[in-house]
């Protein structure tokens, strides 16, 4: 029988919301397979995580070590090195921690690795098969993963459809003796928290949002002059703030600021999934952009193929004339 | 301090419009536009800097074909020093074991200190660098948007979730993936480029690396791609048609019943 092991990411307590995916996932994967929840951490944040998620899985393995108390990527691989068994399906969430962990493990499990999943199409004898995404979601493929000797895989959170908690009635097992030695030679020190800007963009019920299809710092102004417009705000997508555009606290994403409006306005933005996964609560989105391509016209209400910079100013004169 | 960075020639994606071939199972490559992998720019812009401060040379190194030369060029005319380029026919389809099987056998016969990497290339996987360290059985920081040295020791910030920022002390050597923001990678222009035509830039295969290509390329991969496809996504959105006036004209319906305006 499969093997499937799922690492359950948590902060304070409560477990990510992969943690309900995760079920979906491995039914696509084997309908018969079985799915072990697996849980890192120490005291009583993890044994409530450990206990919640007896209600989504029927075998949960949780692991306390003081050195675990912080998901430090390279302690919790030694862990699951001698947990895993080397054959087995093991999934982890493509965020910033599963990105940190998983190729090494499947270095370590002598497993085969693929990245990102965002479907399964089942087993074929010791093949299975996937879906991904490549070029910034401009295009997706298949990928065939021999699982024979293993696999460790990660799977992009909201892929999946959320299981219901309360489907199983599991238990928890303490594999914590099992840890092995836990040296590293990465050390956690602190966690530095973002800074806060000089607008709140969480607090904006319409954001007018720019991304590379500025082009210029100068063309900001336009942008700011549309947000004026609509009595709302600019925020951004990462390459603004790369490129020191726009502060950091005006970024909406993943790695930056997760956003409840009403109305987004994605002017010139490609649409990537770490800039979607920012934005959240299902706004009315608007994507204006010049390439009919751009993966923002899957996820958006309503498109416009235009240029940016033609389309706001025009918008912005519309707006002030009502 | 002595730094390799693995950089990789990529479709551009801010240039390029992917369409399928007529076969419906690869890109139309005829026209794609290439360049060197965004996220490489910051890390071979780090090492740069890294090296001005505390003295050493920077290595940049790929997997690819003869083309991809001119990404090893590129980042040499920013300032690397060397370049190697690691070839062979035998190489081709190499999933990311394969690729850090090829990049562990060369790193082995330097001496380096810190090994760079972009956090993620094309194929938005991020594996490379994580599996390079392990290989080595180097520590391994990925998302690094922030790096310290100082006394032979190294801090590094990591961009985790909602722009916070975790911070990690670790032995060298390492590896590292680089995050985008880290700097701003300095612009290169035709005469940088001609400066570094000539440069010797040594080519590698398989048995220069002493690697068995039964464990490279297609035959070693364990995850393969079948082929490229554009998904279904059901509706997607509205789109609205006719001229701008137009355009705007329903734009601001919309936005009104939906509390825009």
């Amino acid at each position: 029988m499969t093997q499937i092991f799922a690492y359950i990411p948590f902060k304070n307590g409560a477990a990510e919301d992969v943690a309900l995916e995760y079920p979906s996932a491995a039914k696509k994967i084997d309908e018969g397979a079985s799915l072990t929840a697996v849980v890192t951490g120490s005291g009583a944040d993890l044994d409530k995580v450990a206990d919640e998620m007896t209600s989504i899985y029927s075998e949960v393995i949780k692991i306390d070590h003081a050195d675990l108390a912080y998901p430090n990527a390279e302690v919790v691989r030694k862990v699951l090195v001698n947990i895993i068994p080397t054959d087995a399906i093991f999934l982890t969430a493509h965020d910033t921690f599963g990105m940190d962990l998983a190729p090494g493990l499947s270095v370590k499990m002598d497993s085969a690795y693929a990245a990102d999943m965002v479907d399964f199409e089942g087993i074929d004898g010791t093949t299975l098969k996937a879906v991904r995404q490549e070029l910034g979601g401009a295009v997706s493929t298949h990928v065939a993963i021999d699982i024979s000797s293993g696999v460790v895989m990660t799977v992009r959170p909201g892929s999946f459809a959320p299981v219901d908690g309360g489907s199983a009635s599991g238990a928890v097992v303490d594999k914590s003796g099992d840890a092995g030695d836990l040296s590293a030679k990465r050390k956690f020190l602190e966690i530095v928290a973002a800074e806060v800007g000089d607008v709140d963009i969480t607090k904006s019920d319409v954001l007018v949002s720019v991304g590379r299809g500025i082009e210029d710092e100068e063309n900001i102004e336009v942008a700011q002059e549309l947000a004026e417009a609509m009595n709302s705000v600019v925020s951004c997508s990462r390459p603004i703030v790369d490129a020191k555009w726009l502060e950091k606290s005006r970024q909406v994403g993943t790695s930056g600021q997760t956003v409840k409006p009403k109305v987004y306005m994605a002017m010139g933005i490609s649409g990537s999934f770490q800039h979607m996964g920012g934005v959240k609560g299902n706004p009315f989105i608007v994507a204006v952009n010049k390439n009919p391509k751009a993966p923002i016209f899957q996820v958006a209400d309503v498109g416009i193929v235009e240029d940016i910079l033609d389309f706001m100013p025009e918008l912005t004169e519309a707006i002030n004339d009502l | 301090m002595e730094i390799l960075v693995c950089v990789k020639r990529v479709p551009d994606t801010a240039e390029n419009e992917f369409e399928l071939n007529s076969a419906g199972n690869d890109l139309d490559r005829d026209d794609l536009v290439y360049s060197v992998n965004e996220w490489d720019n910051y890390a071979v812009e780090e090492a740069i800097q890294i090296v001005d401060k505390v003295g050493g040379s920077v290595t940049v190194i790929t997997v690819g074909d003869d083309e991809s030369e001119e990404v090893l060029r590129r980042e040499m005319a920013m300032g690397a020093n060397n370049g190697i380029l690691l070839s062979d026919d035998a190489f081709e389809g190499s999933d990311g074991l394969g690729i850090a099987a090829i990049l562990k056998a060369e790193t082995q016969k330097g001496n380096y200190d810190l090994i760079m990497s972009g956090a993620q290339a094309d194929e938005g996987a991020g594996q490379v660098g994580g599996m390079l360290a392990a290989m080595l059985d180097y520590p391994y920081a990925s998302l690094v948007n922030k790096i310290e040295i100082s006394d032979g020791k190294i801090t590094v910030g990591r961009e985790i979730e909602g722009g916070n920022q975790e911070m990690n002390e670790m032995d060298l050597p390492c590896v590292l993936s680089i995050q985008t923001g880290i700097n701003e990678p300095r612009y290169v222009g035709i005469r940088g480029i001609r400066k570094v035509a000539s440069v010797d830039i040594p080519v590698k295969g398989t048995s220069d690396l002493g690697l068995d290509a039964a464990n490279v390329g297609e035959a070693g991969a364990k995850t393969k791609r079948v082929d490229y496809f554009v998904p279904d996504t059901g509706e997607g959105a509205e789109m609205l048609e006719g001229s701008t006036d137009e355009i705007i004209e329903k734009l601001i319906e919309k936005l009104k019943a939906k509390g825009g305006l």
